[in-house]
């Protein structure tokens, strides 16, 4: 059939073909670079790939997807959030020290404080005063990790506890299937819903393709940008939630590790760091596809060193050729 | 002479406060004399050549994620090549410690020309390659520095005819910064390749069509940022007498401390005397702290609002000037 449609149109070649429907659909040589990962890890190691790891894999490809996803929002209006790791790690610690107290539902809410009044703080700094995001954002966090310090010399007596449905949540499966699904599924259907579907979607792409033009046709710029960095916050509070879920120990830099794959995967994902360009979905594949690294790095046994520099390198490589791949036209 | 001050008013600014603190931290602590300050300085080396790369980097347009990470495997680098060998070997080790970081520095200059990826995804992946390369290199802090190259940056040198009194205040470590800074960025300063960074820096097509050779200014920026970082993981290696191969706090703060000393994130604008000028102000500001017995932990939390107080403000003047 290629044969036959290739020779109905002979001054179009293949290769120029197969390049122009990947950058029409981005998201399919991720797909493509995910089977290929997967597919290798199989040859390494027959018989990993059962159900069993394809749950592992998502329950820790989740909230890096999540934190993935308050890079991409932050990124497609041209900025980047580094308080997130920050931020989940507050909300974490706050809900597991103050859930020994009271109730579950107040410590979850009480816990999601922080992260709004850090985004609020972040939208504001960004927004009206325009300081530049990675300044803004690393300088919160900053500052909120010291806030936590001294947060937790208050409560080191009081001990910490996870509830038991955040546990459930964070690493039960049902019929092989993770719960940290029922959290995950609604919260990127509703990503992916607002920025395709919603005025404030849209807002978000205009004001990072070109903010002035954004702002001459009316957007008010810094309602955008407060709204932004308060859901990304929020974000990353549920994250920590569901993280701490997972690991169970609650620590002062629980989530902060997953800070910089963050914005790998997003980038992975075919988000512009320069904004105006890229979605949701590339995050997911491209926050499944650090993790599936992640495994495959373990299990070649390589000394630690070698491992990052793999994957720093993979990172690299992945981004210059998805690079390649959509924007040479 | 007006002019000078109005353009240079947010260094004189900062050199300002780092005087006033200075005065201030006399009052509080009255005992704090010379032997402090040397010390003072010694902590700060390694901050201020990481802001003094973060600069360079940040002036011609980019950003520099991997420069802890850079400091880190030269300071390996350096502590594993002198030890065990002769005092005379590190005169042979400190120059080929440099030209790694230059050569490093120049790799992600490269990536980033080469892949056309964003600076900022290259030089975070490098973050997580020169991790990497450090931790292959010494699996654990350990290695040992020249004796020579570890007096370099204690104490004082009597300069003739200047009082004691005076010299007492000029610690090595201090000197040891200057000339290193100076050498490398007067002759900068003065010659094409300077302006060309700024050119790239504050219009990268701007510069393109005017006929600056924009790729190699680029490499070239990113290669002086590694000699700086390698300056950076030299002085670590010779205040601690080892090499780490985890990287230290510097990634953040040589951002903070380049944007507090008046270098615009975006590129074009600002010098590396007032990022070295903030750090100082950054250092002093974590004395005085200590030295009013405030809670360890909260010093974070002053030290980040400072940060966040002075950007937002100077965002704001910024953003006043250009209205008006």
């Amino acid at each position: 059939m290629t044969m036959a449609s290739a020779s109905a149109n002979p001054p179009v070649p293949l290769g120029r073909r197969v390049k122009r429907f990947m950058s029409d659909y981005p998201v399919i040589p991720l797909i493509v670079l995910l089977v290929v990962l997967v597919v290798i890890l199989q040859l390494i190691r027959p018989g990993i790939v059962n159900e069993r790891w394809i749950a592992n894999t998502i329950k820790f490809a989740i909230p890096l997807a999540l934190l993935a996803g308050c890079q991409t929002m932050a990124m497609l209006t041209g900025g980047i959030d580094m308080s997130v790791g920050t931020v989940a790690t507050i909300s974490a610690f706050v809900m597991a020290t103050q859930v020994v107290s009271i109730d579950p539902a107040s410590a979850i809410l009480l816990s999601l404080v922080p992260a709004v009044i850090i985004g609020a703080v972040n939208g504001i700094g960004v927004g009206i005063f325009r300081v530049h995001p990675l300044v803004m954002t690393l300088g919160t966090g900053l500052v909120g990790f010291g806030v936590l310090q001294v947060y937790q010399r208050t409560v080191i007596a009081t001990g910490s506890d996870i509830p038991d449905f955040l546990a459930w949540l964070g690493t039960g499966l049902t019929y092989g299937v993770p719960n940290a699904l029922l959290l995950f599924v609604p919260i990127a259907a509703l990503i992916i819903f607002t920025l395709k579907y919603t005025g404030f979607g849209r807002l978000l792409y205009a004001v990072g393709d070109n903010e002035r033009a954004a702002k001459l046709s009316g957007v008010s710029y810094w309602k955008v940008i407060v709204t932004l960095y308060v859901a990304s916050a929020v974000l990353a509070g549920i994250t920590g939630l569901l993280y701490v879920g997972l690991i169970k120990a609650p620590s002062l830099t629980l989530v902060e590790p997953l800070l910089l794959p963050s914005v790998a995967a997003a980038v992975i994902g075919g988000t512009s760091i320069f904004g105006g360009r890229g979605g949701y979905t590339g995050s997911i594949i491209g926050a499944l596809i650090l993790t599936v690294m992640t495994t495959m790095l373990t299990i070649l046994q390589m000394p630690e060193g070698a491992r990052r520099i793999l994957f720093g390198l993979i990172v690299l490589f992945v981004t210059a050729a998805y690079i390649r791949i959509v924007e040479d036209r | 002479m007006t002019a000078y001050i109005r353009r240079n008013s947010w260094v004189i600014g900062l050199f300002a406060l780092f005087v006033t603190l200075l005065v201030f931290t006399k009052i509080i602590q009255p005992d704090y004399d010379a032997g402090d300050f040397g010390s003072l300085v010694r902590a700060a080396l390694p901050f201020a050549f990481a802001v003094a790369a973060q600069s360079i980097v940040i002036i011609a347009g980019g950003i520099d994620l991997s420069v802890a990470s850079m400091m880190a495997v030269t300071s390996v680098t350096a502590a594993v090549l002198m030890n065990g060998a002769s005092e005379e070997f590190a005169l042979v080790a400190v120059p080929l410690v440099l030209a790694m970081g230059f050569c490093l520095g120049a790799v992600n200059g490269i990536l980033i020309v080469v892949t056309r990826v964003p600076d900022i995804v290259v030089t975070l992946a490098m973050l997580f390659v020169l991790e990497g390369v450090a931790l292959l290199i010494l699996g654990s802090p350990g290695g040992a520095a020249a004796n020579w190259l570890k007096v370099m940056i204690v104490g004082t040198v009597a300069i003739p005819g200047v009082l004691a009194a005076i010299t007492a205040w000029i610690p090595n470590a201090l000197i040891v910064l200057l000339v290193s800074v100076a050498l490398v960025w007067i002759p900068l300063k003065r010659s094409r390749l300077g302006l060309s960074i700024y050119a790239i820096g504050s219009s990268q097509l701007a510069a393109f069509r005017s006929g600056v050779p924009v790729s190699r200014t680029k490499i070239l920026a990113y290669a002086l940022a590694g000699l700086f970082a390698a300056m950076g993981g030299l002085s670590l290696t010779m205040s601690t007498g080892i090499g780490a191969p985890i990287p230290g706090p510097y990634l953040m703060a040589s951002v903070a401390a380049a944007v507090l000393g008046g270098v615009i994130l975006g590129g074009g604008r600002g010098g590396i005397v007032g990022p070295i000028v903030a750090v100082f102000i950054l250092r002093l500001v974590r004395t005085d702290l200590t030295l009013l017995s405030v809670d360890p932990n909260a010093t974070t939390i002053i030290e980040g609002t400072i940060m966040v107080v002075v950007v937002m403000l100077g965002a704001y003047l910024a953003l006043r000037a250009r209205s008006r």
